[in-house]
């Protein structure tokens, strides 16, 4: 993970005119009492009236350069933690976008989207308003000790003092706030889950009439969400308190020992301490007041943003499982010979398949077919390299795939999952996905109509660029397997796999698609179903069982097996008797 | 309405301003009590503020010129009494304002969720999840602050300046005056900055929104984007929306951030202004070294709350686009209510009818989906829906659980029409199974439970083995405790089916609607499951809407929908015999199902 100060530095020069302007602004700013102690002593006590004009200006002058510089100071520090954050949300996406399907089962969507942009919008207040006040009272600071210090060095140990013990205050606070903020944060991304999913499940939670349990189900979230922020606030309220006190106090204590000072007659350097001089301590002390109190607010929302940027080092701390060799092969071309040589795989201590071999050469077709969870989808996911399998080899064109670069493996593969998944987007974006740049309108047009899916694409208001809901919501079922077929089709890729991809469509339509990838001599093709249509014309049928191989062969050949593929034949083509 | 994506901006109703504030503020009349005690408070510690001035004053020009030093004494001590009393009572104060603040925005939280779980589907399906959440999470966060401030910043820091004022104008109106006579300039700018900034803010937060939408879609596509290698290109678009984001913020702050330059400049004028007028135009002789300071320190007073004011004011403009896109939900209205509900459906018994039902989608009232449409079905009949896509089967099984209102005619259950019964009463005996079945983050068993809240862990198994589920579940991990991710992640889709399939059954539903619900299970499983089906539901109405002709052939009706109505009706073998719409059908199926029909 790239350290916050490393972004901050790539902005170094940026920052820089910005901490000037506002030490310039600050140091105007302080400018104003020495003003205001020229008036009271040389020209009220003094009467020199010739230099007032000079003080009215200066006045003026003091007021229009912070005007300018803390403007500039402001809009420069926003400028730069936006562009900061905005860096920070992409890198943290892409590297999101880089781990592999494991995490991803882990995981859940309102989670890592409450880190994306809460947890950066934390770190954006921390780096805009609170880094730049905190500098500001910094500095402010400083000035302000220097210009006391000038004027009685005996009088200033007593605000150094104030603020020293407001440092250590911010310190404490810090880390006791750092722990409920993370707390907090957690509970957040909580929050942003059990919304998610309930928005996402509102059929479902419709369909139950389960609304009242859901609302339930929030509001002990939400409440937990309440407690942790009182909790916060019991820490800020205890510490806060005291940063208050100090500012009350100190203008207080100044003038107390101040006017002992003046009224004994003490000088400073042999210039005595006068009036004047205590007048413009005590409004430098007015002046240092306001930055002590704003160190508690700003302790406050410090700790947030450090408590958000650890839990961003912890999605950071996550590498992808899938990973591409040093130096992986390139294929010159994909023929789109697939091998599985032993492959077993496991998931969570559960074993998914075991000791499948198979080859399907290029332009054949390999139908797959087996009982729900016999380890179908998990042979197309290892051969996309989503996951790795645990033992044996997967070949294409008779390379290893953990040799051949990710890109160039998943790029010639086109699957048409189960779980259809359709942004909410134009049809047209949706069927280009992942070659937008290259994949024209007449494209789109030829897989839509290949997908059977131009007919009711053309049909609507803007046709291929309606906008479709997410997960593509207002489309029937049938019609989302379309436009995901034609997706796949688009890509024109050497292999195609179709994951019981039709199962949503009538059976005209299935036979219509099925007609189009016949003419696909070039590709190859794998076929998962549960209809003996879709995969009897394959060159070979494998029959999955408990993730093992317990059929294979031509559907005569499987047929005359009298086996498991026989008895699915037998039950699909019992409906058939009455048309006898 | 057409539907919303990513890439668009929401389109926000204007609801002007000041009606956003108000309501806003009016969840604080909920805390009068604590609301009253925080402002007596703070009216003690404004007056303690104000007083610190006047001990200054006090302490220079009648304790240290005299060198009085033991009153110097007595008035620091008290001073110093009245300011840590002022403290502790701060404390109280941040106590309390804190407490109220954290209960309006939960409360907020929960009502605009509550609303959103009676909104229609309409809602849901024409923008993208994540807009809707950043609503419920972000936008309903970043009110915090504004509620908080602005008793605690608003009204102190008006009684501060109007007390400020007043002790000014007492001392000497002529000083007041020229402290005061850049105040028009302050008004016209602020106000010339915020009419600008409030539609930036606006734009900033449908940004916010766009961006959110489109991280929850590719965080849930990953899998897709992943095997279309498509990373590039989302990488691009995400790119291109936080920049964007970034852009509104910055096209915002860059008229925002002036709001401090305005009074700073206002600030330097009218401290020139004051000295000029105490020490030319009144004459030193007029005006003492301390009135003087005073008046400096009481210009500090003044303008600090101004600064305070108008950092909170900034806080309100950035925030008050949240408000209203909280409260353009909230006023959302429902079409699926139970305005007219008089009791609640008695336990089903499973008669159906449709009374001249008529159907179009509220927005596209033109286009009938239903139109005329009369049936009735008795209790316990099965009664299967065939036709071509988008003919309005799933639509008529929609009316029947109230998803939608028919336009016009009535759909009536147990002669009940359900537009006059409790939606809660109608669902809760309907056993609706779809094609995409969610399930929920949480354990096997707690998702079957979800059917019926009360089931033993008895009956949710004695479901699952009905269904053919509970061979799978007990070879998980942990068997029916295993903790199932997000959308049932990990199983398969036909095992996901299964699952719901329990789900349903554990429910005992008066009537039950089965759409396409056993697609993605293999032929075996789902004879099995039909079997268990007919077994716990005999004498129970249903519907099954199916492509494959051959898993509804022991359906007591067929009704073949096309054409916005009933295109034919009767059972399987009837509808052959018929030689109508079915039966092509029927042919055109059996033809291609297999080579060797083919041939």
């Amino acid at each position: 993970m790239k350290k916050v100060s490393s972004y901050i530095m790539e902005h170094f020069w940026g920052y820089l005119v910005a901490v000037l302007c506002l030490i310039i602004g600050v140091a105007l700013d302080m400018l104003s009492p020495q003003l205001t102690k020229l008036m009271i002593d040389d020209v009220i006590t003094g009467g020199r009236l010739e230099i007032l004009n000079y003080l009215l200006l200066g006045f003026l002058i003091v007021g229009l350069g912070k005007c300018v510089f803390m403007y500039v100071k402001e809009y420069l520090f926003d400028v730069m933690s936006s562009k900061i954050c905005a860096r920070m949300r992409r890198n943290l996406f892409r590297h999101l976008q880089g781990l592999s399907a494991d995490f991803y089962d882990r995981n859940n969507t309102g989670e890592l989207m409450a880190r994306v942009k809460e947890d950066v919008d934390h770190i954006w207040d921390g780096l805009s308003y609170v880094g730049m006040l905190l500098i500001e009272v910094t500095v402010h600071t400083a000035l302000v000790l220097t210009c006391m210090f000038r004027l009685s060095p005996k009088l200033a140990l007593i605000p150094t003092g104030a603020m020293l013990f407001c440092g250590i205050l911010a310190i404490f606070l810090e880390r006791r706030l750092d722990k409920v903020y993370e707390e907090i944060s957690e509970e957040n991304a909580r929050l942003n889950t059990v919304a998610e999913e309930n928005l996402a499940g509102v059929r479902t939670v419709r369909a139950f009439a389960r609304e009242k349990f859901e609302i339930r189900k929030f509001l002990s979230h939400n409440k937990r969400y309440y407690e942790l922020n009182m909790k916060q606030s019991r820490v800020f309220v205890k510490y806060h308190p005291l940063f208050t006190l100090v500012t009350k106090l100190l203008p207080l204590i100044v003038l107390l020992v101040g006017g002992v000072m003046v009224m004994q007659g003490e000088t400073v350097g042999g210039v005595p301490f006068t009036l004047g001089s205590l007048g413009a301590f005590v409004e430098y002390s007015n002046n240092i007041v306001w930055p002590m109190e704003m160190l508690g607010w700003l302790t406050n929302s410090f700790s947030s943003a450090v408590a958000s940027n650890r839990k961003l080092k912890k999605i950071y701390a996550e590498t992808p499982t899938i990973r591409e060799t040093e130096a992986p092969k390139l294929l010159p071309c994909v023929k789109g010979e697939i091998s599985f040589e032993q492959v077993s795989f496991r998931r969570d201590n559960t074993e998914i398949l075991r000791d499948i071999s198979f080859h399907v050469s290029p332009g054949a077709t390999l139908g797959i077919m087996g009982a729900t969870g016999s380890g179908k989808t998990s042979m197309v996911q290892l051969l996309q390299r989503l996951y790795d399998c645990r033992s044996g080899r997967i070949l294409l064109d008779g390379t290893d795939i953990r040799r051949l670069s990710l890109g160039q493996l998943r790029e010639n593969i086109s699957v048409v999952t189960q779980d259809v998944f359709l942004f909410s987007d134009t049809i047209s974006d949706n069927v280009r996905l992942g070659k937008q740049a290259v994949t024209d309108f007449e494209l789109v047009k030829t897989a839509s109509q290949a997908a059977q899916a131009s007919e009711f694409i053309e049909k609507l208001e803007s046709g291929y660029d309606t906008v479709i809901g997410e997960r593509g919501v207002g489309l029937s079922g049938g019609q989302k397997q379309r436009i995901s077929i034609a997706r796949a089709l688009a890509k024109r890729n050497p292999i195609l796999v179709m994951d019981d991809s039709t199962s949503a469509l009538d059976m005209e339509t299935e036979a219509a698609i099925q007609q189009t990838l016949n003419e696909l001599p070039d590709t190859t093709k794998i076929i998962i179903a549960h209809r003996i249509s879709a995969v009897c014309h394959a060159d070979e049928i494998l029959f999955l069982e408990n993730g093992r191989i317990a059929e294979r062969g031509t559907h005569k050949e499987l047929l005359a097996q009298k086996g498991l593929y026989y008895e699915t034949y037998q039950l699909q083509m019992g409906g058939a008797i009455y048309a006898d | 309405m057409p539907i919303n994506s990513f890439k668009e901006d929401e389109r926000t109703v204007e609801q002007g301003k000041v009606k956003t504030l108000l309501r806003l503020f009016s969840y604080l009349l909920a805390y009068k009590k604590e609301i009253l005690l925080v402002l007596c408070i703070m009216l003690f510690c404004v007056g303690v503020s104000l007083m610190n001035p006047l001990f200054v004053e006090t302490a220079i020009d009648s304790h240290i010129g005299t060198g009085d030093f033991p009153g110097l004494v007595r008035l620091i001590l008290f001073a110093l009494g009245l300011n840590v009393g002022m403290v502790l009572f701060t404390k109280l104060r941040m106590h309390i304002m804190n407490r109220v603040c954290n209960s309006i925005l939960m409360t907020i939280r929960q009502e605009l969720y509550t609303h959103i779980q009676t909104l229609d589907f309409h809602f849901f399906d024409s923008r993208p999840t994540g807009k809707i959440l950043s609503r419920i999470i972000g936008d309903v966060n970043s009110l915090k602050d504004v509620l908080g401030n602005c008793v605690t910043t608003l009204i102190p820091d008006f009684i501060t300046i109007s007390a400020v004022i007043l002790i000014m104008l007492a001392k000497s109106p002529a000083l007041t005056a020229a402290s005061l006579c850049t105040l028009p300039l302050l008004g016209a700018g602020v106000w010339y900055i915020q009419t600008k900034s409030h539609s930036r803010w606006q734009l900033f937060r449908k940004k916010a929104s766009n961006m959110n939408a489109f991280v929850h879609e590719d965080l849930s596509g990953m899998r897709i984007i992943q095997s279309f290698h498509a990373e590039k290109e989302t990488d691009d678009t995400f790119y291109q929306l936080t920049e964007e984001h970034r852009k509104a913020f910055v096209s915002a702050c860059r008229i925002n951030d002036a709001i401090g330059s305005v009074i700073d400049f206002c600030w330097g004028f009218s401290t020139a202004a004051l000295y000029f007028t105490g020490i030319v135009i009144l004459g030193t002789d007029k005006v003492s070294v301390g009135t003087l300071l005073a008046f400096g320190s009481y210009i500090g007073m003044f303008w600090h709350p101004i600064m305070n004011l108008s950092d909170f004011y900034k806080q309100l403009i950035t925030n008050l686009a949240a408000a209203e896109r909280v409260f353009e939900v909230l006023d959302t209205p429902s079409e699926i209510t139970d305005e007219h509900a008089t009791g609640e459906l008695s336990s089903i018994k499973g008669e159906v009818i449709f009374d001249r039902v008529s159907f179009a989608y509220s927005d596209a009232p033109d286009i009938m989906v239903l139109e005329d449409v009369s049936f009735r079905i008795k209790p316990g009949e099965t009664i299967a829906l065939v036709g071509p896509t988008g003919a309005g089967k799933t639509t008529i099984v929609n009316l029947i659980s109230r998803f939608y209102n028919a336009t016009r005619g009535h759909v009536r259950i147990d002669g009940q029409d359900v537009q006059e019964v409790t939606l809660n009463s109608l669902r809760s005996q309907m056993g609706i199974m779809t094609q995409d079945n969610f399930l929920f983050t949480g354990t096997v068993m707690e998702n079957i439970r979800y059917g019926r809240l009360d089931a033993t862990d008895e009956e949710c198994i004695a479901a699952a083995r009905a269904v053919n589920a509970h061979d799978f579940i007990m070879k998980l991990e942990k068997g029916y405790d295993t903790e199932l991710s997000e959308r049932g992640g990990g199983l398969s889709v036909g095992q996901k089916q299964l699952l719901a399939f329990a789900r349903t059954f554990v429910s005992m539903p008066g009537i039950l609607i089965l759409d396409e619900a056993t697609s993605s299970i293999d032929t075996k499983t789902e004879v099995l499951v039909q079997n268990g089906i007919e077994a716990l539901l005999a004498g129970r109405t249903s519907f099954v809407i199916a492509h494959r002709l051959s898993t509804i052939q022991k359906a007591d009706r067929i009704f073949v929908i096309d054409n916005k109505g009933i295109l034919e009706e009767g059972s399987a073998r009837e509808l052959m015999k018929k030689k109508g719409a079915y039966y092509k059908l029927y042919m055109a199926q059996f033809t291609q199902a297999t080579p060797e029909a083919a041939q």
